[in-house]
């Protein structure tokens, strides 16, 4: 199917498609997230059982500050569809999709890590790549690159590149 | 100590040297990360019950450079630097991936040279990541003489690779809009030498390894992964394909003109350690078919760079004794000659291009499998977000399914069989 006729045959039932660089995209509430990733995988026409990619996007200053991004795959069909979510700061919440899809364990562990948005249902939300002693989410837009007051012996405090000065 | 606690052996006496205990506890072991059978610094944490793997655990991280959070700080360009460094066994990847998602947001294309030249680095990368992993895989599993020939192999193919970007490893040689500079002299003759040696050499790893008692015996029903598992896992590339699953990215959704290159899709049907082997052996070969196809194409000149200013890096480069760097003559240029090619080349080296807004996800095959760049711009000149989906990452996550009521000798054939790279993994 062609990104245009797979939004038009996901629009019948989730009408928020947009179609832009021949990548369909269809935002969602997140209460109906699950639902409508079990009716997309199930479908027979779409079959988009194979899920790529779980990331956000932040957008501070905005709502809903998050956004949360699935890229779907359908193995036998050979098309894709991203699915997105808004997720606010104060509620920063969202499903997790594991129960449908095993291999978002490790990618919304990823996410929440990065991120701070928590996934709920998820078997074993920790951190993955980070140590579990982090404090803040590194990847928000308010927190700034370096900085990090390393633990290395004699290793100095290195400033955030936007207030070096040489 | 009560009378059933006793081992009692079958004649009837006891083991003189029992101390008559059984001891039911499992143990805990962590294997890395600092291992030499873990790729570079993956921990497993292994529960075992006697020599079974009870629970397999795999923690990551080590090894984590936040790649994703620096290229939100650099402009379009510099990028290029940032992620080839990813997975750093397959740097053209990592390298063409993202400057297909840029050029995706800026609705441009590289010109056809530019495409095929970034095939043929893609290939012969691929027989280099694999040849590494027919070493390390020999390594580990006992197979030692395998590890020389493996790294002899990848050898011929970093010079080739240093002739033409300046580098061995983390090229930046893939730009947004095309590639740094052509082949040099005599590029395509290596290649030539090159392709004609290896053909060879893939037979001598097969015949000393195929017909092995003791590597058919570590790898042939070993680290068993079907189909559905596979895919409700995420995982791709060998691995998904030994499960009898031909899903391959340069087929299924071409770039860079795949389409137009004849290969095979190598699939096997066994799921195990052995199928994966048999794969990556055939992919190299196929690897060089399609290196063959590219050679063939490479013999008309061409532009490798794209005919538009506003986004083509502006200064010639070439490869001096020290690496990449502006070619002496367009530093005359720009120095002595032209001062809009001076302005021009400072604007775009210190603010770059400005890319319209909007959000992209593009895959590519790698020798791992799907390698998906998502990169979101908001219209500057620096990514809003770039996220890798690094196969890697993904596929290790099927490792517990894998190893868990195996041997605790089969999790190290088991993880040389997934090939994970941990730059890739924690990036």
């Amino acid at each position: 199917m062609t990104p245009t006729e797979l939004a038009e045959r996901v629009r019948a039932r989730f009408p928020d498609v947009v179609v832009a660089r021949e990548e369909a995209t269809l935002s969602l509430d997140r209460g109906a997230l699950l639902g409508a990733l079990e009716a997309l995988r199930d479908d027979p026409e779409l079959r988009l059982g194979f899920l790529s990619s779980v990331t956000a996007t932040d957008r501070p200053g905005r709502d809903p500050r998050f956004l949360v991004a699935y890229e779907l795959y359908s193995m036998e069909h050979r098309h894709r569809l991203r699915v997105k979510v808004g997720v606010s700061e104060g509620d920063a919440v969202v499903p997790s999709v594991t129960g449908l899809f095993p291999t978002a364990d490790w990618l919304e562990r990823e996410t929440y890590d990065f991120y701070g948005i928590a996934f709920e249902g998820h078997p074993d939300l920790r951190r993955i790549l980070l140590p579990d002693g982090w404090e803040g989410w590194p990847l928000r837009k308010t927190e700034e690159l370096g900085g990090v007051n390393t633990r290395y012996r004699g290793g100095a405090f290195i400033p955030p590149v936007d207030r070096r000065t040489t | 100590m009560s009378e059933s606690d006793l081992v009692v052996q079958p004649s009837g006496e006891r083991d003189p040297l029992s101390t008559g205990e059984v001891r039911q506890e499992t143990m805990i072991v962590n294997m890395g990360p600092q291992h030499p059978s873990t790729h570079g610094v993956l921990r497993l944490l292994l529960e075992l019950d006697g020599e079974t793997v009870v629970r397999c655990e795999p923690i990551i991280g080590y090894l984590h450079t936040g790649i994703e959070k620096n290229t939100e700080y650099r402009t379009w360009q510099q990028g290029v630097a940032f992620v080839t460094r990813a997975d750093y066994l397959s740097p053209f990847f990592n390298e063409t991936a993202y400057c297909l998602a840029a050029e995706k947001l800026l609705g441009v294309q590289a010109p056809p040279r530019a495409q095929v030249l970034r095939v043929l680095f893609m290939e012969m990368n691929r027989i280099a990541s694999h040849l590494v992993w027919l070493a390390t895989a020999g390594m580990e599993l006992g197979a030692v003489s395998v590890m020389l020939y493996g790294f002899r192999e990848r050898e011929t193919i970093l010079d080739i690779f240093e002739a033409a970007t300046g580098l061995r490893m983390n090229h930046a040689y893939v730009r947004i809009g095309g590639v740094v500079m052509d082949l040099p002299p005599g590029g395509l003759d290596a290649i030539g030498d090159f392709l004609a040696m290896m053909p060879g050499r893939i037979r001598e790893y097969e015949n000393l390894l195929s017909r092995n008692p003791i590597w058919v015996e570590r790898n042939a029903a070993v680290g068993v992964l079907g189909a559905e598992d596979a895919l409700r896992l995420g995982v791709t590339g060998p691995v998904l394909r030994s499960a009898g699953v031909a899903r391959d990215v340069r087929r299924d959704e071409p770039y860079c003109g795949y389409e137009t290159y004849g290969f095979d899709v190598v699939v096997r049907e066994a799921a195990d350690c052995y199928a994966r082997f048999e794969i990556r052996l055939e992919e190299m070969r196929q690897s060089l078919a399609i290196v063959e196809q590219c050679v063939e194409r490479l013999r008309e000149p061409g532009p490798v760079m794209i005919d538009d200013p506003k986004i083509a890096w502006p200064s010639r480069l070439e490869v001096g004794p020290d690496g990449i760097g502006n070619a002496p003559s367009y530093i005359d240029h720009i120095m002595e000659e032209s001062m809009e090619a001076l302005i021009h080349h400072f604007k775009m080296v210190t603010e770059g291009v400005s890319v319209p807004a909007g959000e992209v996800y593009v895959p590519v095959e790698s020798p791992r499998g799907e390698l998906g760049f998502y990169v979101v711009s908001d219209g500057g000149n620096k990514p809003y977000r770039v996220k890798i989906r690094d196969p890697s990452f993904v596929n290790l996550q099927a490792v517990p399914a894998m190893v868990q009521g195996g041997l605790v000798a089969d999790a190290v054939a088991v993880i040389s069989s997934v090939d994970p790279v941990m730059g890739g993994v924690d990036r």
